[in-house]
């Protein structure tokens, strides 16, 4: 399944691996049951330098995807079912930075 | 073998997570003192324990710095904000550093102690973002002058030149003029930072 950010012109976010442990790393998690993540897959980072940076920073600009590749365990019950994730970003420009946020987000299911 | 019908499933967090903001900093110049509001006081704990009121630093001429470890921008001020303190000091000049890390002193202690900042800083609350406006992004840095009111504020990162004529204008002599407080019910009466985010 795509997750689909988009953000502005003007800001970028830390990718998942950023390039400092000071910075917050974009993160997606989910509550799955019955459904069981098998992998998280993010999209490849960029590398860029900004002014309030000695070294270039692994960020995300304008849009990108994320995909999660999902498991149905044999003893998932049928029927329909809401998986919730959560996605935790930290946005900044090159002169100011917006607090980390988390969007909580769900999606119903249908296992058959 | 089950299968998951997701095909129903519409991908709308698109517009969830559109960031909106405001792409320029804020250049204000130092406000004529008849439009300066009393900056709202404040008491938190530094890093030793100490109990910072911003109200006993009346008399001096205040940095008040909103800044978070995570803050590429902040980085860059902060050793300016350590030269002022030094070279300043003598002239009844205080920088105070409001630091809004969620994680409190776990993250800030080891920054302060990395870093040697010369400086107080405290953990910021939720209140305090309120009380300053809804502190949203970061830096935001404000001069108070010597009566306790705010003569300037900051949005992001500007040059530290900049910061120096105001701190040196404040400190030679348009730094209030000590007196009774002038009481004021709200900050910011005709809008503040506006930094949404659209979900």
């Amino acid at each position: 399944m795509k997750i689909t950010a988009q953000l502005r012109p003007g800001y970028h976010c830390n990718s998942n691996t950023p390039s400092d442990d000071y910075l917050i790393p974009l993160r997606l998690s989910w509550t799955a049951a019955p459904l069981t993540v098998s992998g998280v897959v993010y999209p490849k980072a960029q590398l860029e330098k900004y002014a309030f940076s000695d070294k270039p920073l692994s960020v995300y600009t304008g849009d990108f995807e994320i995909v999660t590749k999902f498991k149905v365990p044999a003893s998932a019950p049928p029927g329909l079912a809401v998986i919730s994730g959560k996605l935790r970003y930290q946005a900044c420009t090159d002169r100011m930075c917006l607090p980390p946020k988390t969007v909580d987000f769900s999606l119903p299911i249908d296992v058959r | 073998m089950k299968n998951l019908n997701l095909g129903f499933v519409a991908i709308a967090i698109i517009s969830s997570f559109t960031f909106t903001g405001c792409s320029k900093t804020s250049h204000a110049a130092i406000k004529d003192q008849s439009n300066r509001k009393l900056a709202p006081d404040f008491s938190l704990k530094d890093a030793t324990g100490k109990t910072v009121k911003l109200s006993d630093l009346r008399g001096n001429v205040v940095l008040l710095n909103f800044w978070a470890t995570w803050c590429g921008p902040c980085q860059i001020e902060i050793p300016w904000f350590m030269d002022f303190q030094k070279e300043y000091k003598d002239r009844k000049f205080e920088v105070l550093g409001v630091s809004m890390d969620d994680d409190g002193w776990t993250s800030v202690k080891p920054y302060i102690a990395q870093r040697k900042i010369n400086y107080p800083i405290v953990i910021g609350t939720e209140q305090t973002s309120t009380l300053y406006g809804g502190v949203e992004a970061l830096p935001t840095t404000f001069l108070i002058d010597r009566s306790g009111r705010i003569a300037a504020m900051h949005m992001g990162l500007i040059s530290k030149s900049e910061y120096k004529d105001e701190i040196v204008k404040l400190l030679d002599g348009d730094g209030g003029i000590i007196q009774e407080p002038v009481k004021s019910s709200s900050l910011f009466s005709t809008g503040g930072p506006a930094l949404f985010f659209a979900n």
